[in-house]
């Protein structure tokens, strides 16, 4: 187009060009920013790898990962989270219908998921500080449950907006703004997934092979 | 799919150039990922290899899968937000490669050189 | 009441925190009482609290925020600079028996709070606030990304700075130096509440920048104006889109490091700690993944301003634009790699050290390259040298320098004798004032005409410049020699004392910078003053070249009523140079987001959630934590965020414009 204008000197430049309706704002970068927001966010979790993978043999002569890592408890939440993924792949294909009844049943069955993996995680950490091999034990310790702690609380987050934008759907149904916010969320429990990769690979097998 | 005209919909609502996936992409991603899965959990807890191996293996599918999910699940691909999606991701991947690797190349070669006795080894410096 | 039920309530604070024995203290405290009360009685006598709520606080406009930035970056400068002024004197008189007027623990605190607060509540509030004016104006878009989020990223930024100030007078700052690196900054070793205060203030404020950075990087993506391709964006935003990248990518890594130091003093971790397998020394180095390249989200914007300043004053297109923008984008990738160089001495061995020397000596090639493509781009151009081209001269002359002892410290054997000392000290002032601070007074004239439709005045300004340049080399350069000689940092003592002069020189050269903050307050005062005199109606007071000059001066709240075509590089030149001729009908409504005061509630709860944790009064801080969610998860309720400017009032603005415009003979 520029080039256009300016070899043929005769024809008027264009300068403004015809706006849209409402166009320009907010919502066209909403989904890009989110991403980024992630990017950033995996840079948290990158420095968290980063601590542990400096850490992880310092036992200080506390319990090493072979004693304390239940590895088919790790494969059962392992699964739920992967349940989960597939599940809210499910809402969003029904968003995409435009059906609110079935969005909101997938979103309900990822959320049970979802708790279902954090109420495993938190008898897991229960039962390790009840042996004693809490966070305070040994530098090993403190990055695991800092790590795996961290990816626990993004989690929780999910839930919570889960439950959220349950009640908003409910009040406005699957309107633009609703629908942008829950792409958001699949994007961000996608995410935690992938971050649980490399978690169970990184923390737990890893840990189990050492 | 029958999903042409919920594609117009979609693009013309919360994002444009946003892609999503089908029944299919999103069963094919779950299918690959649960095989991903189950191969190193197999192979951590059954032993049949050496530790070496089972380690490279282990590292290769969690590669593979994290690709898995973010072509299916986060539908990372060229086309959305004319490429600064995929932009975004490969510059993320590579600033936490630098951080890991970085760092743990940092700290193993102070470990070496500052305690002599090797980390793994140290009975609890207090 | 018994102890238990005081300790409940109140957690560790008690009257012992307050500094009530302290002399130097007690006098700021009511000096920063009076000047308050006198501020707060003013607004409410002249009953300004409705239209700074409305019009200011609340406000989701980038240029406002921007502003508001920029005036919070001067105020802290002045905090910062007072600071420096004390450690300046406390050092031209600690010599043999004379031990100085500052006790150790007093000089540390405000060593440590100097640093802190140049970096985190001067600079980087200066830097994105000056982003935040201008590049969404030079892109052509009526806002950034994310408006809301805007808001709250400045306000979260001063509820950082607002609790290094209460530490001034509850409790106290850190004593650990502006990285408090571990294992001094653990619990064991700095019990008290210093490093708490800071820890909770630069996270706070840190999750603002990081939302910030977010938000720029979305804006330049997503918003340029029609034909603005990314080859033909302003070189300005090309490095503030490359610096919000790294914000992004880096901030990460602080908040880590903090969270984790956090973990180690309040939950009793062993992430830092000497002992149970604790590693001091992964602190530093994740501190430094966010240092290193933080200096570089510094830098980068200010190339960028000296780049769109040296084009405008000599009135020539950049020299070579697409080197500058790959020596950026090199230079924000490399910034990734050379952390390790600022604790070459930990004994990481060769093969380390040498990877990270090398690839920062790398990392001074672009940079060279751009100091080149300035000289070339005034090479036989028609320089005015008006004030802001002064400071892009002095800035040349004055970085270099820096650049050159930076290369020198980058070989590690040379590093193993400088560091630690006031060498490297005077080599990252010279790089940070003479580059960054020398930049962002720049930035700051050749814009104030944009922001306020009148000039600073030129004279002060002058006086200004002067004093800065003048004073800087006199005030580092014996430090540079001290430096070199092996007088250590951080100290409030030197025994050696035929090492006096050079330190009064070094604070006489201070009270010279001195007088240059104090021609830069007065060029502010005296522009309002004599504003009509000064006045640009123009709205292009330079003969500037890029899409903000094309706006009136002030622009208003919309920007563009109409959004612009891009076709060449340079936009307002070619716009000027083809004969664009401005539209005086065909309006349309346009669309803006709404005023929102979620950013100021949630800051202020931020803030209050910070004191808690840091005085361990749970009850409040589980109180502030809970407002926080509720604030937040409330806000996302409220679906009613824009509103139409109506085409009509789209109409009368412009017309106005347009006739002041032929009255002023453009």
């Amino acid at each position: 187009m520029s080039s256009l204008t300016r070899d043929k000197e005769t024809e008027p430049v264009i300068w403004h060009p015809v706006e849209e309706e409402g166009h320009g704002h907010g919502g066209g970068a909403t989904l890009i920013g989110f991403w980024i927001y992630l990017m950033s966010d995996a840079l948290i979790f990158a420095a968290l790898f980063a601590t542990f993978g400096v850490l992880s043999t310092n036992y200080a002569g506390g319990p090493q990962p072979k004693e304390i890592f239940d590895l088919p408890l790790v494969a059962l939440n392992t699964g739920l989270l992967l349940i989960s993924s597939i599940t809210f792949g499910f809402a969003m294909l029904e968003m995409q219908a435009n059906r609110i009844g079935g969005t909101r049943l997938w979103l309900i069955i990822t959320a049970l998921f979802g708790v279902g993996f954090i109420g495993i995680e938190l008898y897991e950490f229960s039962h390790l500080i009840a042996e004693g091999a809490g966070p305070q034990r040994s530098a090993f310790l403190s990055a695991f449950f800092t790590l795996v702690g961290t990816h626990g609380l993004h989690v929780t987050f999910g839930l919570i907006w889960i439950v959220v934008l349950l009640v908003q759907i409910a009040q406005r149904g699957l309107i633009v703004e609703n629908q942008r916010r829950l792409i958001c969320l699949s994007m961000f429990w996608h995410f935690l997934d992938i971050i649980w990769i490399g978690v169970f690979t990184f923390v737990y097998l890893l840990g189990v092979l050492r | 799919m029958s999903a042409q005209a919920k594609d117009e919909h979609i693009d013309h609502g919360p994002g444009d150039g946003y892609s999503h996936g089908t029944h299919r992409s999103y069963l094919t991603g779950f299918g690959l990922a649960v095989v991903l899965t189950a191969i190193p959990f197999w192979l951590v807890m059954s032993g049949v290899l050496n530790t070496q191996t089972t380690i490279l293996i282990v590292f290769a599918c969690a590669f593979v899968q994290i690709i898995v999910h973010a072509i299916y699940f986060l539908h990372l691909d060229t086309r959305s937000e004319s490429g600064w999606t995929l932009m975004a991701f490969v510059f993320t991947v590579v600033i936490v490669g630098i951080t890991i690797i970085g760092s743990i190349w940092i700290m193993y070669h102070l470990d070496v050189n500052m305690m002599p006795m090797g980390p793994g080894k140290l009975p609890g410096a207090s | 009441m018994n102890d238990a039920l005081l300790k409940t309530i109140f957690g560790r604070l008690t009257w012992e925190s307050f500094p009530l024995h302290e002399p130097i203290l007690l006098v700021t405290f009511i000096v920063v009482i009076l000047l308050g009360a006198g501020i707060v009685g003013a607004v409410t006598y002249f009953r300004l609290w409705g239209w700074l709520w409305r019009d200011w606080f609340t406000s989701v406009d980038h240029k406002k925020i921007g502003i508001m930035y920029i005036i919070l970056g001067i105020i802290m400068l002045l905090r910062g600079f007072a600071d420096a002024l004390m450690m300046r004197a406390q050092q031209a008189m600690a010599f043999g028996a004379n031990e100085g007027y500052l006790p150790s623990h007093h000089y540390d605190q405000i060593c440590t709070a100097h640093g802190t607060l140049m970096i985190f509540f001067v600079a980087i509030p200066l830097v994105v606030g000056i982003v935040n004016f201008v590049m969404p104006l030079q892109i052509g878009a009526r806002d950034v990304a994310f408006p809301f989020l805007n808001n709250l990223s400045f306000w979260l930024t001063v509820a950082g700075a607002l609790l290094v100030m209460v530490s001034l007078f509850v409790g106290e700052f850190a004593k650990t130096g502006w990285l408090s690196y571990a294992p001094l900054a653990g619990i064991e070793y700095s019990p008290d509440t210093g490093v708490d205060y800071y820890l909770w203030a630069l996270q706070i404020a840190g999750i603002g920048t990081t939302l910030s950075g977010i938000n720029m990087v979305a804006t330049i993506i997503k918003m340029r104006a029609p034909g603005m391709t990314m080859m033909k964006m302003p070189v300005f935003v090309w490095t503030a889109l490359c610096s919000n990248v790294l914000v992004v990518a880096i901030f990460p890594a602080l908040t880590v490091a903090f969270m984790l130091l956090m973990l180690d003093r309040y939950v009793g971790t062993n992430f830092f700690t000497n002992d149970l397998g604790g590693n001091p020394m992964m602190y530093w180095n994740l501190v430094w993944i966010w240092g290193h390249p933080e200096v570089y989200v510094l830098i980068l914007p200010v190339f960028g301003i000296y780049s769109e300043v040296t084009s405008t004053f000599t009135g020539k297109r950049l020299f070579g634009y697409s080197s500058m923008v790959y020596a950026t984008v090199v230079i924000t990738i490399l910034s990734y790699i050379v952390w390790l160089h600022h604790f070459f001495t930990m004994g990481s061995g060769a093969s380390v050290n040498s990877f990270f020397g090398i690839a920062t000596m790398v990392i001074s090639i672009p940079t060279g390259a751009k100091i080149f493509n300035w000289l070339f781009t005034m090479y036989r151009g028609q320089i005015r040298y008006d004030l802001p081209m002064m400071w892009v001269i002095a800035f040349m002359l004055t970085f270099v320098v820096g650049g050159m002892t930076g290369v020198l410290l980058a070989v590690p054997p040379a590093d193993f004798v400088l560091h630690n000392s006031l060498f490297l000290v005077a080599h990252f002032h010279n790089v940070i004032i003479g580059g960054v601070v020398f930049g962002l007074f720049a930035g700051i004239i050749y814009w104030f005409p944009k922001a306020f439709g009148f000039h600073l005045d030129p004279t002060w300004g002058k006086v200004g410049f002067w004093g800065w340049v003048i004073g800087y080399w006199i005030a580092w350069t014996p430090i540079y020699i001290v430096g070199l000689m092996g007088v250590p940092r951080r100290v409030n003592y030197i025994e050696d004392a035929s090492l006096q002069p050079y330190f009064i020189v070094a604070a006489i050269g201070a009270l010279i910078i001195l007088v240059g903050i104090l021609g830069f307050v007065m060029s502010i005062v005296m522009g309002i003053v004599k504003r009509d005199k000064l006045r640009d109606v123009t709205g292009d007071p330079w003969n500037g070249r890029t899409l903000e000059w094309s706006t009136a001066s002030p622009p208003p709240a919309y920007n563009f009523a109409f959004t612009p075509m891009i076709h060449d590089l340079d936009a307002w030149y070619d716009m000027k140079s083809r004969g664009y001729e401005r539209p005086v009908e065909g309006y349309r409504p346009i669309h803006m987001p709404r005023n929102t005061g979620a950013g100021v509630i949630l800051s202020a709860l931020a803030l209050v959630f910070g004191f808690a944790m840091i005085w361990y009064i749970w009850w409040l801080a589980a109180v502030a934590l809970l407002g926080l969610f509720i604030v937040a998860i409330g806000h996302t309720f409220n679906y009613n965020r824009d509103y139409y400017i109506p085409s009509e009032d789209v109409m009368q603005i412009e017309s106005q414009r347009l006739q002041a415009l032929k009255s002023a003979g453009a």
